[in-house]
């Protein structure tokens, strides 16, 4: 690599709710998300995407890893926690024209950020586990022009020109060239993300983005803007410059309709407890009928 | 025009079982708009693949028939796809929710501007009246699925964006050929006008398919085992009883996330639909995310802790203990009391 060149590297990272763990409150009366009422988490797939390009990044003299996510201001969180396992900082792309958007508008808003922050590579969890329809990734890769290369399971090498990947088919994989830019999507089966540093904890704990900067105390704020390296870029829509037609419910093609709470019809099933004859006479009933054997 | 289109995937000039399930279900769905079903596809020899897809109701097969289509790479699909529709404009457009759908169906989204519903479990035609404006519509695709990690289900719908697109996971839908081949009629697509240069910025230089080793989609009995075994070792007594039965094991995606097993197994909205004639879920609480791809099972027997689990409600047989103790159990009363 040319040594002036820095290689920007940008992972796309989402913070979303905790899916495995969801109360009542969870949906609004219209239909979209209440995130406020659920714990948040770094995606679990952004996490093995952030790896990979830290991966990148030790295999580039120079080169620099940096999040980009778009939610409320606590999705500073999953920034700073990037920054804690190796990130050199990131972007918060944040509000209220974003609101409900669908995968669609989301890669939309995300393409406008990233055509400000110009990588060279994008990375990006294959999907995220609120929706689990990895679409972002290869639909901010259409709307950048770039091509993509999804479920990446291991990175072989790359230089300024070029990717080499291993990804992963429905059976078995592929060794796929591509030139950069890219956006590549990684698969939960990729190597999982590097631990918290504690050094790196020290240095970034107080790293704020703007909104978050000017809630803080004046000694906060000045003791971070004499740290460039603690600033969280944060980006309102207006700064991206898009197409606000573009964006958010209304930029959104798809629209639900309705939302149904998962009730089971209950049906009668024949109990039995732990007991030998109990599981006795269970198995000879469905040997009987001819379910087993 | 404004027909119903399906995108067939190819791999090794075998069509994929989910292409048919949605040929079938696109040929009720043309019925029901009184249009036509046609299957797109995209590959090296591919042509003679037509009087199948006739035999599943495509009225009309379109064709891009090369080199540069096989082993399936994002762009050069892309294009062709994103080309063929412009020039057709199909009202509905139906991919498999497989890795290649999947990894193609939202470029080709963004590409139209045109919203896509992944993993749905159910396309039906209905109407709709929005809330806001009290615009009525006819005749558009609900587009209906779990979401929220199965908490919900969501009915989608694409109002004002044509083509209405979906995709669907592999199982979820039946496969049935017609009573009568439709007409099959193969027709050529110009695709060389839609593929540039840039399209084949992606090489694949190696490539290796495995054998599947593990079907549980075909399986007649399946013992799968959920988070409530505990640990790995313990997982074994799923395989145990699966052995002794004759039976494929699967998993919960719990288990699998906690690495009792591997992910291939995994039942569910995320993994893999079934319908056993018998399913014996072991320790599985029976979330929405997992039941999604196992209610369709002729006869189900839980063995779990709590009563009050939800898999009970859906079970025919409910048996409260712990699955270290009853699993062994089942193994010794099957043995005495079979043949």
């Amino acid at each position: 690599m040319e040594m002036e060149k820095i290689t920007k590297i940008v992972v796309l990272a989402k913070q979303v709710p905790d899916t495995r763990n969801v109360g009542k409150d969870a949906m609004t009366p219209e239909g979209t998300v209440n995130r406020a009422a659920l714990a948040a988490i770094f995606n679990p797939e952004d996490l093995n995407a952030l790896e990979m390009a830290l991966q990148m990044k030790d295999r580039i003299e120079g080169a620099t890893v940096h999040i980009l996510t778009m939610g409320p201001q606590r999705a500073a969180d999953i920034i700073r926690e990037a920054m804690f396992r190796g990130a050199d900082g990131g972007y918060l792309l944040s509000g209220r024209e974003f609101a409900g958007s669908d995968t669609l508008a989301t890669s939309y808003a995300l393409s406008c950020a990233l055509r400000k922050i110009e990588p060279d590579i994008i990375v990006a969890g294959r999907q995220a586990i609120d929706g689990d329809t990895a679409q972002v990734g290869p639909q901010v890769a259409e709307k950048l022009g770039l091509p993509q290369i999804t479920y990446a399971e291991q990175l072989i090498s790359i230089d300024d020109k070029e990717i080499t990947v291993k990804r992963r088919l429905e059976r078995g994989t592929e060794v796929v060239v591509s030139s950069l830019p890219a956006v590549i999507t990684v698969n939960s089966s990729a190597g999982e993300c590097r631990p918290r540093n504690a050094k790196r904890i020290m240095k970034f704990k107080y790293a704020l983005a703007s909104s978050e900067l000017a809630a803080a105390t004046p000694e906060a704020q000045q003791f971070i803007a004499e740290r460039p390296y603690l600033q969280i870029v944060e980006f309102a829509a207006a700064d991206v410059d898009p197409d606000p037609t573009q964006l958010g419910l209304a930029g959104s093609p798809t629209k639900v309709k309705k939302i149904e709470n998962v009730v089971f019809q209950a049906k009668e099933a024949k109990c039995y407890t732990a007991a030998d004859a109990d599981i006795e006479s269970l198995m000879v009933e469905l040997i009987s009928s001819h379910t087993l054997g | 025009m404004n027909n119903v289109f399906v995108y067939i995937e190819v791999e090794e000039q075998t069509i994929a079982d989910v292409s048919l399930e949605l040929l079938t279900k696109g040929r009720e769905l043309a019925t029901t708009l009184g249009v036509k079903l046609e299957a797109v596809v995209a590959g090296k020899n591919v042509k003679q693949l037509a009087p199948e897809l006739a035999a599943y109701g495509a009225d009309t097969v379109w064709v891009a028939d090369d080199e540069i289509f096989a082993p399936f790479r994002t762009l050069p699909h892309t294009a062709v796809l994103v080309g063929l529709i412009e020039q057709q404009k199909p009202q509905i457009v139906l991919f498999g929710a497989t890795p290649v759908g999947r990894d193609f169906a939202p470029r080709v989204s963004s590409a139209l501007h045109s919203g896509l519903t992944a993993d749905c479990t159910e396309l039906v035609i209905g109407e709709h009246k929005d809330p806001k404006t009290g615009k009525e519509y006819t005749d558009l695709l609900y587009q209906i699925r779990p979401a929220f990690g199965g908490n919900i289900i969501a009915t989608i719908v694409n109002p004002d964006h044509r083509p209405q697109m979906a995709t669907v996971r592999e199982g979820v839908m039946r496969k049935e050929p017609q009573a009568t081949p439709a007409a099959g009629e193969v027709r050529e697509i110009d695709w060389r006008p839609m593929v540039k240069d840039t399209d084949l910025a992606v090489r694949i230089v190696e490539r290796h398919i495995e054998e599947r080793k593990i079907d549980i989609k075909g399986a007649s009995i399946i013992v799968a085992g959920g988070y409530g075994l505990g640990s790995k070792e313990n997982f074994r007594l799923v395989h145990e009883l699966a052995d002794v039965l004759g039976a494929e094991v699967g998993a919960s995606r719990a288990a699998v996330d906690a690495g009792f097993t591997e992910h291939e197994r995994q039942i569910g909205q995320t993994g893999v639909t079934v319908r056993p004639k018998l399913y014996i879920a072991c320790g599985i609480s029976g979330q929405i995310q997992h039941t999604a791809g196992m209610d369709g099972s002729a006869m189900i027997v839980s063995i779990n802790t709590d009563p009050a689990a939800p898999i009970n409600k859906i079970a025919d047989y409910a048996i409260t203990g712990d699955v270290n103790e009853v699993i062994p159990k089942m193994i010794k009363y099957y043995k005495q009391n079979s043949k």
